[in-house]
Formats: structure tokens, C-alpha cells, sequence
């Protein structure tokens, strides 16, 4: 089988995990890859946890299961934390990104004894900063291209300000907010 | 010139419509099929078809309006999943003894009891008696492929019957994934106008549709139903021949992956299968002999095509995302069963009962199936031949 990068999404209904996943999806595509990306419902409420799923490669992708042993797992909540085991089947070597304003320290305590690699992303700094507005899905979107580096930097940007100019054609002033957040993002995520 | 595109099934089916510019859709919502009419609303809206989009109040009623559509001789269709199929039953056995070419975008979820909005087959393998023609696809690109055969099929004077597209709830309806799109302009010459022998509309030929049919009658209508239906697979195959000259992708009545050698196989419908084959890739890499069979055309059933390419194989197992209550399995063990009798197979057969309500299968899930036929082979028995797969017991 091909090679294949999986990652998983945890977040709450409302907070944009799917759309991160699709956003994630439709950028690799736009670099030649082929790509899945698909949520997982469950009771469907706004508040609720909901897992998305991207997986990315160079060679068609015929599995339709679920990722159970993800390389990257981006928690887009904090409090999931509490009551999901988020760093379950984990790959040796794989990566965890914490939307958080708390240390790496403060958080581990509440990872199962999760010892791996754990990186944090103030998304809510960097989407207030960037945007005046609370959007976590920008910025942690960049943060996991860059952990994963599924693609060029430089052609990642380049491919998210179309997708911008394209999505926000009637709200043109928003686009460089977004774009500033995908920056700023990838300057805090190392 | 093909495009590269990633969208999901339901974006898939929604783009092949707006292809297709049928006459009348009429709409209910419900999940996961909600996306069709409602992608398709943005396209009525836009002014980028002139499709008569109505809005009704149920599913009941979004088919009656497509039968009456229909019946009138427009091009027609409508889309639901799981309870909204269930509440169509009376009119589809209208549709299809009607006789009427009409389409029907399935996106297959649980039926209630537990209310559940995830996949499985329940909802269609629930009318597979309906008399409509039923197509199953793996991913977004065979939802979108098949839709593009599908009107081709349904409206060839020889069958005129309605027909149904299936695919996945969610997990491909939802999932977004690299596709190829036909030109237009391809789509449209493919589909063709549609240009109805007999129809309401017609002041030459003053007809009524949906009469009575008393016990003089009835059993010839549904002989003639029957006959009708004889005469699909050759349509679907000479249809599939064409859409493969336009795309280079091939369709008949089912897939046969890494068959030609294979001893133990796996048959089984939709999504799963493409689990199926990366777990098929996996065994053959160590040396095992294992193949998979999808179905695609479900309703008419292949079975002497099916039994034909499950010749060699020592032992099968059948997989059903759908429970049938008749103690010993679902509905396309009990097809896959008969048509292996009918053949006088020596084969071993099983069959499987997974994913349901959207209880995930993975490629370690197939493994473990395929496990269970080389203990079928070495014990040169099938043991219980109804089983389940991936439930807590």
C-alpha cells in the first residue's frame, strides 16, 4: 500500500473541525494529492465532539474506515482533553497540535501518560490578532501543514489565497485577516 | 477533456444533475441525501439549469410529484436516505408498474429503531422489491459515474423502468475526494434528449396512467414488469460500453478484484469494498490467495454472471449491511447463496453481517474475514454460515 498520511481532527460541533478537515482536503488537492477528507456525526448538536479525518497521498485512496492510527492529531478544543483519549493509536513518531493559551506542561497531565510530541497553538491569539475575530480553524490548519509538510510552504499560501479570494469574493476584506492568521500560525508552530 | 476535481458523493451527484438538466425535481431534505436538492436549489437559482424545482412537503410526495412528472413525459427524479425511502414504498411499486423511467438518488443511511443518521443498506435493501433498478457505487466518482448512466438505462423502450443510485451515507456522501468530471457538453450528448414513446402531455394519444388493475389483468402488468426487467442487463452493459468510450472507466455488473486466481473471496456492496481491496493487497503481498467481488447492479441480481465469477474459489464470504430476520443472514448472502446453488458450486459460502447504523469496517475487519475462510477451506466446512462482523457480543 501506498504511503499515506493520516490525520485526525477533534473538536465540537460548531467549532469548524469538518470544515478544517475539507479546507486541509481542498489545499492538497490543489497540490496535485490525492486526498480525503470526511467527518464523523454523531448525535448532531453544536457542542457535541466530533472527529474529522484527512488522509493524504501520493497514490489513489480506496480505504472508506476510519483513522485509527493517525501520524498528526489536531485538537481544536482544550476541554476534549478531559474526556477523550485523543492521542489514541498514535504513531510512534507522531504529533499532537493543542489549541491552547496553556503551556505543553500544564496540558500533558491530561494525556493518558502521553509522552510523544506536543506542540501548542494559541489559535485564539493568532485568529483575534489576525482576523479581530475567533476562527481556530485558520490558523491550526496551518499549523498541521506545517507538522505534516504535505506541501511547500510558500505554494500552501499561495493555493489559500485563492481558496480565500474564491470563498470570501463578497467580503474581499477579510482575505488578508485569513492570510495574516495562516502567517502568523506558521511563525508559532515549530 | 476530463476535469480534475475533489468533491464529495453528494456534491458528485449534484454536479451530474446540473450535467444532466433534468425537467421536474421535486424535494424533501432529509440526512445525509439533504445536499443533493439542496447543492441543486443553488443551480435552479443561478439560473445554471431550468429544471422545475418544487418543494413539497414529504417524501411521499416528492415521489408521487416525480411519478406525475414523469407520467407527463418530463425527465424526473428525486433524492432521500433511510426514513424518506421508507416513506415512499407505496408510490415506488407506482413508479415501477407505471412502467415510468425515473431516477432516485439514494444515500443510504439506517432505518429507525434506534434512530441512527449513519450507514447502512437497510433503507434499499428494504424496497429491493420494488421493481426499480438499483446501482450501488463504492465512492464519489462511481455516485457521479453511475448517475450519468443511469437516465440511459432507465429510459431505453426496452426497460422503462425506474431506477435507483446508491451510495454511502456520510462515508462517501460526506467525504471529499479526488474525482474526475466529465465536459458538458459529453454529459449532455451521452444523456441525450429524452423523448417519451406514450405520456399524459401527448393530445394525440389520450391515455390514462395507474388504473385498476382487477385479477384479469394484474398478473399480466407484472409479468410484463418482470419481462421488462429481464431486459436490463444487456442495457446496462451496452450503456457501461459507451460511458467507457467517453471516460475510459468501465462498468458491468459488478467488479471482480484480483479474481482470476483467487480461492477465498469476499462479496459485498458499496464503500466497504474499497476497504476490501487495500486489505486484498495486504494478504497478497504475503502470498494469499484472495479476490473481492463488488456489486454494482443489485436489482436485477447477476446471478449467472456472479456464480460464473466465483468458479474457481473454494470458499466465500458474503457481507450484508443490512439484517433480514431470517435467522440465517441478509439479503445479498441469500442472493449471492441461491445463485451459487443454482450453479451446483461446490463452494463454501458465509455470510457476514457488518456496518450497521455506520459501525465501522476497517482493512483488519477483511483480514480477519479472510482468516475465516482459510479456516472454512481447512475444515473443509463453512461452519455457521451466519455470522457478524465487528459487534460486541
Amino acid at each position: 500500500m501506498s504511503r499515506t498520511t493520516e490525520i485526525r481532527w477533534h473538536g465540537r460541533g460548531g467549532q469548524g473541525a469538518k470544515t478544517a478537515a475539507l479546507l486541509l482536503a481542498d489545499v492538497a488537492f490543489k497540490t496535485g494529492k490525492e486526498v480525503q477528507g470526511f467527518p464523523e456525526y454523531g448525535p448532531e448538536r453544536m457542542g457535541a465532539p466530533i472527529t474529522a479525518y484527512n488522509r493524504i497521498s501520493d497514490e489513489k485512496i480506496r480505504t472508506h474506515s476510519n483513522i485509527y492510527e493517525p501520524e498528526y492529531v489536531v485538537v481544536v478544543d482544550e476541554t476534549l482533553l478531559e474526556s477523550i483519549d485523543v492521542t489514541a493509536g498514535l504513531k510512534e513518531g507522531g504529533c499532537v497540535l493543542v489549541n491552547s493559551n496553556k503551556p505543553a506542561e500544564e496540558l500533558r497531565p491530561l494525556m493518558n501518560g502521553y509522552e510523544g510530541d506536543l506542540k501548542v497553538l494559541d489559535a485564539r491569539k493568532v485568529s483575534l490578532a489576525a482576523l479581530g475575530k475567533y476562527f481556530p480553524n485558520t490558523p491550526l490548519l496551518a499549523g498541521v501543514v506545517k507538522l505534516a509538510g504535505v506541501m511547500d510552504e510558500e505554494v500552501f499560501l499561495r493555493e489559500m489565497r485563492e481558496s480565500f479570494e474564491h470563498k470570501f469574493a463578497r467580503k474581499p476584506e477579510v482575505v488578508e485577516g485569513n492570510m495574516r492568521a495562516l502567517e502568523m500560525a506558521l511563525k508559532e508552530v515549530h | 477533456m476530463a476535469t480534475k476535481d475533489r468533491l464529495s458523493g453528494n456534491e458528485a451527484v449534484a454536479f451530474a444533475l446540473k450535467q444532466i438538466n433534468p425537467d421536474v425535481f421535486p424535494a424533501f431534505p432529509i440526512t445525509p441525501s439533504t445536499e443533493i436538492p439542496q447543492n441543486f436549489a443553488t443551480y435552479v437559482s443561478n439560473g445554471e439549469v431550468d429544471t422545475e424545482f418544487i418543494t413539497v412537503e414529504s417524501e411521499h410526495s416528492s415521489m408521487s410529484a416525480a411519478i406525475a412528472a414523469s407520467a407527463a413525459g418530463a425527465r424526473a427524479l428525486t433524492a432521500t436516505s433511510s426514513c424518506g425511502l421508507a416513506y415512499m414504498f407505496e408510490p415506488l411499486y407506482i413508479a415501477s408498474s407505471d412502467r415510468l423511467p425515473l431516477l432516485l438518488a439514494v444515500v443510504n443511511r439506517a432505518l429507525t429503531g434506534p434512530i441512527n443518521i449513519n450507514c447502512d443498506h437497510s433503507d434499499s435493501m428494504g424496497v429491493r422489491e420494488s421493481g426499480w433498478i438499483q446501482l450501488y457505487a463504492e465512492n464519489n466518482q462511481e455516485a457521479y459515474d453511475n448517475l450519468v448512466q443511469a437516465y440511459r438505462i432507465s429510459e431505453n423502450p426496452a426497460v422503462r423502468l425506474p431506477i435507483m443510485v446508491c451510495q454511502d451515507g456520510f462515508i462517501t456522501s460526506h467525504a471529499v475526494q479526488n474525482i474526475e468530471l466529465l465536459e458538458d457538453e459529453a454529459v449532455k450528448n451521452f444523456v441525450g434528449e429524452y423523448e417519451p414513446e406514450h405520456y399524459l402531455l401527448n393530445r394525440d394519444e389520450v391515455m390514462a396512467i395507474g388504473s385498476y388493475g382487477v385479477s384479469d389483468y394484474y398478473m399480466e402488468a407484472k409479468r410484463a414488469q418482470a419481462e421488462a426487467m429481464l431486459n436490463v442487463p444487456s442495457v446496462v452493459l451496452e450503456v457501461g460500453k459507451d460511458f467507457e468510450a467517453i471516460s475510459g472507466r468501465s462498468y458491468g455488473f459488478f467488479e471482480e478484484y484480483k479474481m482470476e486466481d483467487a480461492d477465498r473471496a469476499v462479496v459485498v456492496i458499496g464503500s466497504a469494498a474499497g476497504t476490501g481491496k487495500d486489505a486484498v493487497d495486504m494478504l497478497r503481498e504475503s502470498g494469499e490467495k484472495v479476490g473481492l467481488i463488488k456489486v454494482r447492479m443489485y436489482r436485477p441480481f447477476p446471478a449467472e454472471a456472479l456464480a460464473g465469477a466465483l468458479k474457481g474459489v473454494k470458499a466465500v464470504a458474503v457481507l450484508d449491511r443490512a439484517e433480514s430476520y431470517t435467522n440465517c443472514g441478509g439479503p445479498l448472502g441469500a442472493d449471492v447463496m441461491a445463485a451459487l446453488f443454482r450453479a451446483r458450486s461446490q463452494a463454501l459460502a458465509v455470510n457476514y453481517i457488518y456496518g450497521l447504523g455506520g459501525r465501522d469496517i476497517t482493512v483488519k475487519d477483511f483480514a480477519k474475514v479472510y482468516e475465516d475462510l482459510a479456516e472454512v477451506v481447512r475444515n473443509d466446512s463453512a461452519g455457521d454460515t451466519y455470522r457478524y462482523l465487528g459487534v460486541r457480543e
